[in-house]
């Protein structure tokens, strides 16, 4: 779906191989992170990726089942700057991104 | 296009009459997908089979309750949050501090959306309001929303939407401050709620009285009337907007040919229009 977008895209299938490859590429624009991971989660991710300040402009986006408020509420606290409950189409990945101020490719 | 169609001219003729004598809106030959995509959930939610039994059941004298049923669904328009984006960001970063610079003594801010749907078009701009302009909360603020459907405004009263709804165009952190879950909906807070005025109207009759407006929101709407009651909806909103104020329409809509009291303005990537200096 990205990649028809126009975007280069990375996949990991963990939170740690996720910053793993982060520290590999340097920089990456945004990150669709799913919440439930083995090894490291999403949100564990996302709380690993502010505490570093080479990362700010980073936009995280959660993708996920979990679609509690309470989720929400943590998701953003720990600094992710959208969410996107499972099942979405491409429609609300684009308007997504426009919210996040990033242009398609 | 009407090549697919599944519905006989005859039953179109029907529809469209039906839809026409009860709202003005226009449904003419070329708009069929439009009827069958809009009446298919009736004809499932009736347990009928097509549109060709629809309008067979509409013939029959006891069908009163179904024609509004039809006429509900025909005059519905599909909407979500922060529709299109651009014209909320017009609003935010150009409409609404010229319109606060230009009433900073009298401190009274006036909105009409006239076709407010299933609501998001009103909450959408309330949220975006209260985010960046608080000083609004002290002011004589009024919001009204309209719609011709009862049942459309009953479901923007109560504010409640799915989770396909709320997925779309609004923003996460919005979603966080003026929502809460209300069963497996998520519902506007009282405190937005309660700043819209939702009132019954249909455009194409009379009016009732409305105050000077200074932002009217018409997007998407005038597509479904013809020219003339197209003409007659901006003569009238011409006389309610004030003479610096603003009106927006849907992306593909213009004044142009309609009205010449009106002169388009683009801002940053939205169009709108505003009435031309005597």
């Amino acid at each position: 779906m990205l990649k028809e977008l126009g975007f280069e895209v990375y996949d990991a299938g963990d939170g740690k191989q996720a910053l793993d490859r982060l520290k590999e590429v340097g920089k990456i624009d945004l990150a669709l992170v799913d919440w439930n991971m083995p090894v490291m989660n999403g949100l564990e991710f996302v709380c690993a990726v502010r505490a570093n300040p080479d990362h700010n402009d980073m936009r995280l986006m959660m993708v996920t089942t979990e679609t509690e408020m309470s989720q929400v509420v943590k998701a953003l606290e720990a600094g992710a700057n959208e969410y996107v409950m499972k099942p979405f189409t491409k429609d609300i990945i684009v308007e997504k991104l426009n919210l996040m101020g990033i242009s398609q490719g | 296009m009407a090549a697919d169609s599944n519905i006989s001219p005859e039953d179109f003729d029907y529809i469209s009459k039906l839809v026409r004598d009860h709202s003005a809106i226009v449904l003419d030959r070329g708009k069929e997908y439009l009827v069958e995509s809009r009446l298919w959930p009736l004809i499932n939610s009736e347990g009928l089979s097509g549109i060709g039994e629809l309008v067979k059941k509409l013939r029959t004298p006891s069908a009163n309750k179904l024609h509004e049923k039809v006429v509900d669904a025909m005059t519905t328009n599909e909407t979500s949050f922060f529709r299109d984006f651009h014209p909320f960001e017009a609003l935010k970063k150009v409409v609404v501090p010229e319109i606060m610079k230009n009433r900073a003594a009298e401190r009274s801010f006036t909105i009409w959306c006239g076709a407010s749907s299933s609501g998001q078009e009103p909450y959408s701009i309330l949220m975006m309001l209260r985010e960046n302009f608080p000083a609004l909360a002290s002011w004589k603020f009024k919001f009204i929303a309209s719609d011709i459907s009862r049942e459309m405004l009953d479901r923007c009263r109560e504010g409640s939407y799915s989770q396909l709804e709320i997925n779309r165009g609004l923003p996460a952190p919005y979603l966080v401050k003026y929502f809460q879950r209300n069963g497996m909906q998520w519902q506007i807070k009282d405190e937005v709620r309660k700043l819209v005025d939702f009132r019954e109207m249909n455009l194409a009759a009379d009016w009732p009285f409305l105050p000077q407006l200074d932002i009217v929101m018409m997007r998407n709407v005038l597509i479904y009337f013809d020219v003339e009651i197209k003409k007659a909806i901006l003569g009238k909103i011409r006389k309610f907007l004030r003479p610096d104020g603003y009106l927006f329409l849907g992306a593909a809509e213009t004044t142009m040919n309609l009205d010449e009291s009106f002169v388009r303005v683009q801002l940053s990537q939205s169009g709108c229009y505003r009435l031309r200096n005597p």
